[in-house]
């Protein structure tokens, strides 16, 4: 399953306007734009949660989405890891029962356990494995919530600003966790992102959008620039800047 | 005090309650997550029963459900006896005054749910049933089971229309809202009095318990 291109194309004409065409090769694609610009509705799409008006959603030789053949995969059968900025972890679950979730269930369960407690532990959260999120903290959900995200074996990996709600330190320690999962996995992975540094430590290419089109297609590298300095940069990423180049 | 009218209360309150469960958190689920041509007119329907008199709500079940109705036919012919003037009846009675009651709590505990835990449940490859069994119902809690506890005392308190539906047989159809009536006719006080002292005392302790369970922090 691995090496695959997941490839967007869509419409959506009802509310809000959206049209967009783009591939996301396996690795890190940041999907960055204004807010209102249509980032949360693509991802949407792509997962299943929303149905476009046209277009066509594919993945190496499955389609997801096709109008014009009036395909429509179900969201549960197309296995899309979706990190939602909430993180909506189940409230009456343990974390390892939120991880063991959203395995293929043909499987065996003691296998289930084993593999969701080596996750954990890869995202250095063994401890909790027992205890309800209630009790986590906002760092602790996110590495919970990754976790969760990676055991389903996904064929693509959707992020929305899940590291919004950390603090610097605990958004460099987590990103430098995930890029290794990431790679390994070797899926397209779209991950929507406000900070530049988030950006080009995760991506590899950048798709830009601006009032539900696509402004810009590139490398992070070319498109990201500034904050190269060893201190994190803070500053939010700027679409004018990013055009201005 | 007379038992046996509140003993056939209490088998047809929770039988009631079996079925109101099952019919009322079904259409709740239909009202909450899924958007229909008619909803609303399922909505007010289902909820229509709050206001309309149980002799009126009585009236359209004998026609619907009446020994030359269809579905009275049809009921007859497999089970050998009429829904109608039969304890089948006084559970259908019941059940359609506790129906509403189910429909207006368990609906509003199924949208007090973050919307976005379903959304992530699909995600993981749940179904939409799959999601609803292990997700959106878990979290609502004691909100369905308050629900079902209310639709219980409202199944033990009918009067109209199980009169209306099921008349008012004794050892047959007699529950004990009915039985309190004929004593006071029949100036038995005392057997009136014990049959309403356990209902109040049954009814209080219920509402008691779901004041309890509502009041919880847990519940939106």
């Amino acid at each position: 399953m691995s090496g695959e291109t997941l490839k967007v194309s869509l419409r959506v004409t009802s509310g809000f306007a959206l049209d967009v065409a783009f591939d996301v090769p396996p690795g890190v694609t940041v999907l960055f734009g204004p807010s209102g610009s249509g980032k949360s509705t693509t991802l949407a799409a792509i997962a299943g949660l929303v149905r476009p008006s046209s277009g066509r959603i594919s993945i190496g030789d499955d389609v997801w989405f096709d109008s014009a053949a009036k395909t429509h995969v179900a969201v549960h059968r197309r296995r899309v890891a979706f990190v939602f900025q909430s993180l909506a972890l189940f409230p009456h679950m343990t974390a390892l029962q939120n991880v063991v979730y959203g395995m293929d269930r043909a499987l065996d369960p003691t296998a289930h356990a084993a593999r969701a407690s080596a996750l954990l532990e890869r995202l250095r959260v063994p401890h909790l494995a027992d205890r309800k999120p209630r009790t986590f903290s906002g760092g602790e959900a996110q590495r919970v919530a990754l976790a969760r995200a990676l055991a389903t074996s996904p064929r693509a990996i959707l992020l929305d600003e899940p590291f919004s709600a950390l603090d610097r330190e605990l958004r460099i320690e987590l990103i430098s966790d995930l890029r290794d999962s990431i790679r390994e996995l070797d899926v397209p992975v779209l991950f929507v992102t406000h900070h530049r540094q988030e950006a080009r430590a995760l991506g590899d290419r950048l798709v830009l959008l601006e009032g539900g089109r696509v402004q810009r297609i590139g490398k992070v590298a070319e498109l990201v620039t500034g904050g190269h300095d060893a201190s994190f940069d803070e500053t939010p990423l700027d679409a004018d800047r990013i055009l201005d180049r | 005090m007379e038992l046996a009218p509140l003993l056939l209360s209490f088998q047809i309150a929770a039988l009631a309650t079996v079925v109101a469960a099952v019919l009322g958190i079904g259409l709740a689920t239909l009202l909450a997550n899924t958007r229909f041509p008619g909803r609303d007119l399922v909505d007010v329907i289902a909820t229509a029963p709050i206001v309309l008199p149980p002799t009126v709500l009585g009236y359209y079940l004998l026609v619907a459900l009446g020994r030359r109705s269809a579905i009275g036919h049809a009921f007859e012919a497999v089970f050998g006896s009429s829904i109608v003037f039969t304890r089948t009846g006084a559970v259908v009675a019941a059940t359609v005054g506790a129906l509403p009651l189910v429909v207006k709590s368990a609906r509003a505990a199924l949208e007090g749910v973050e919307p976005t835990l379903m959304r992530a449940a699909r995600t993981l490859g749940a179904g939409p049933a799959r999601a609803f069994f292990t997700v959106q119902l878990p979290l609502t809690g004691r909100g369905i089971v308050a629900a079902l506890m209310l639709a219980f005392a409202r199944s033990l308190g009918d009067f109209g229309i199980t009169l209306m539906v099921a008349g008012d047989i004794p050892g047959e159809t007699q529950t004990a809202s009915l039985a309190i009536y004929d004593a006071i006719q029949e100036h038995r006080d005392a057997a009136a009095l014990g049959m309403v002292l356990t209902l109040t005392t049954v009814a209080i302790a219920i509402l008691y318990a779901v004041n309890k369970l509502t009041g919880g922090r847990d519940v939106r």
